[in-house]
């Protein structure tokens, strides 16, 4: 018999399925990201047109939710080298909070420069 | 379980290079996200991309790091994800995660190639 | 007079849970409704403890989702409304009803090289081990574990990947190769690394949530596996 969410519904278990999942979508997401920079091969102007295909609104959404994984899950990353190789502190729960904060303004500003 | 015994050397070293590369990509993504929040500031052109890596061996360097630590994170880690909710372990896998690594590899040093030269 | 609605999960792995109405009372535990369900009401449902005044880890179970040990749990600490539900331990083979097969806890723990090896004889003075030492605050805070296996039955880990040794095995490890009067720890660092071992742990951290003694099994399996790495840049994983 398996475990339910009931057992999983702490912050740390939470922390986990981000990181993960983050770590998937960004796999998924490279190999458009390098075909996107591959286009400037021929030259600017495959890469220019791209980019202003990416202009439009929905893209722009997406955008910021990559930014919003990325900076997830270095820093829940970061948190967890922090749990792995540092000596046992007991300030380490709130490394979550650090890193969510952390992620979270990155997004932030990524939008506010969009605009 | 006598075949898990004889790769645990591996086993290990395979965690010990994605955390190591863990670390190296945490200063990596940092600059890109310093870069990219930077560089979306009144909109992004191919111009103002190409403007800055074209030519640049610092830019170069940078990404083909980049690429490469990315090369070798991503794959062990979908590879406990693939053991975990497909139960999908041994030899088969594992060739299929070194042929990820090697694609990302190709993939990424070809971006890379393309926005400095 | 109130009442609660209990559900108790009867049969092996195949089975399904039976309703029971039991009569609230105060400062109740889990493990008095079930007791008092296999006295008064169903005299064929198998349960464990022994103690139950929480020394030694029997009565442990699932109630309401969450592993934990049934005579120190009060039933209006966990009572959801006026519900219960009442099932074994995850992870493990079920015997009967309540009752889990302990006994691929206890042969990861084994195959963890959970014992000690010494290489003193009586001839030989005591080994002077101070209490403040690194290594022994280290072991310290993990020695004080029953093997109740709730941490076991908490972890997602153990099932998703069934070799898995599990946080209490590795936990039990990690105090002996801060036993500096240990001398299998080569050996032992050889049989808790690797994808069966600490490398498999994601620091979901159920362990340390729900261990009745505050044990950290998480702290311990990052211990570990430092110590693994280690021993891998120093080629001691290279001959089994």
């Amino acid at each position: 018999m398996n475990n339910d969410w009931r057992a999983r519904n702490h912050p740390a278990y939470w922390a986990f399925v981000v990181h993960r999942a983050s770590g998937v979508l960004l796999t998924l997401f490279l190999p458009l990201h390098f075909w996107a920079l591959g286009q400037a091969l021929t030259g600017e102007e495959k890469l220019e047109s791209f980019l202003r295909w990416s202009d439009q609104p929905l893209v722009k959404i997406a955008e910021v939710a990559l930014v919003l994984l990325l900076a997830a899950h270095m820093t829940g990353g970061l948190r967890l080298l922090a749990l792995e190789f540092l000596a046992w502190r007991d300030w380490h729960k709130s490394l979550l909070s650090v890193a969510a904060g952390i992620a979270l303004a990155a997004g932030l500003l990524f939008l506010l420069n969009l605009y | 379980m006598s075949a898990e015994r004889g790769n645990v050397r591996i086993q290990v070293l395979l965690w010990t290079a994605q955390r190591a590369t863990a670390a190296l990509l945490a200063v990596c993504v940092l600059v890109h996200l310093v870069t990219i929040i930077y560089a979306v500031r009144n909109g992004l052109s191919a111009a103002e991309i190409l403007g800055r890596t074209r030519g640049s061996a610092g830019w170069a360097a940078f990404y083909g790091l980049f690429v490469v630590a990315v090369a070798v994170h991503a794959p062990i880690g979908l590879r406990n994800i693939l053991g975990e909710s497909l139960r999908w372990r041994g030899a088969g896998v594992d060739a299929v995660m070194a042929a990820l690594a090697l694609a990302l590899v190709a993939g990424g040093l070809r971006a890379v190639y393309a926005v400095v030269t | 007079m109130s009442t609660l609605n209990v559900r108790v999960w009867r049969g092996t792995e195949a089975g399904a849970y039976q309703e029971f109405e039991v009569p609230r009372l105060e400062s109740q535990t889990v493990l008095d409704v079930v007791t008092y369900i296999q006295r008064t009401l169903d005299p064929s449902l198998a349960y464990r403890f022994a103690c139950r005044v929480g020394m030694c880890g029997s009565c442990a179970m699932t109630v309401n989702g969450r592993s934990r040990w049934t005579c120190r749990t009060h039933v209006d600490k966990v009572a959801d409304g006026a519900r219960l539900e009442i099932a074994p331990l995850r992870n493990l083979p079920v015997v009967r009803d309540l009752v889990t097969d302990m006994a691929p806890f206890f042969d990861k723990w084994a195959r963890a090289r959970g014992r000690f090896r010494g290489a003193a004889t009586r001839k030989e003075d005591f080994a002077r081990v101070s209490p403040s030492s690194t290594q022994r605050r280290h072991a310290d805070a993990g020695i004080e574990c029953i093997g109740c296996a709730v941490c076991y039955s908490g972890c997602d880990v153990v099932s998703w990947n069934p070799d898995y040794l599990g946080p209490a095995a590795l936990n039990r490890a990690w105090t002996l190769v801060n036993d500096v009067r240990d001398v299998e720890n080569r050996e032992r660092i050889r049989a808790v690394a690797g994808d069966a071992g600490c490398h498999a742990c994601h620091t979901h951290m159920t362990c340390t949530e729900r261990c009745p003694k505050q044990i950290s099994p998480t702290a311990a399996i990052s211990g570990l596996k430092r110590a693994a790495a280690l021993a891998a840049l120093r080629g001691d994983l290279d001959r089994d």
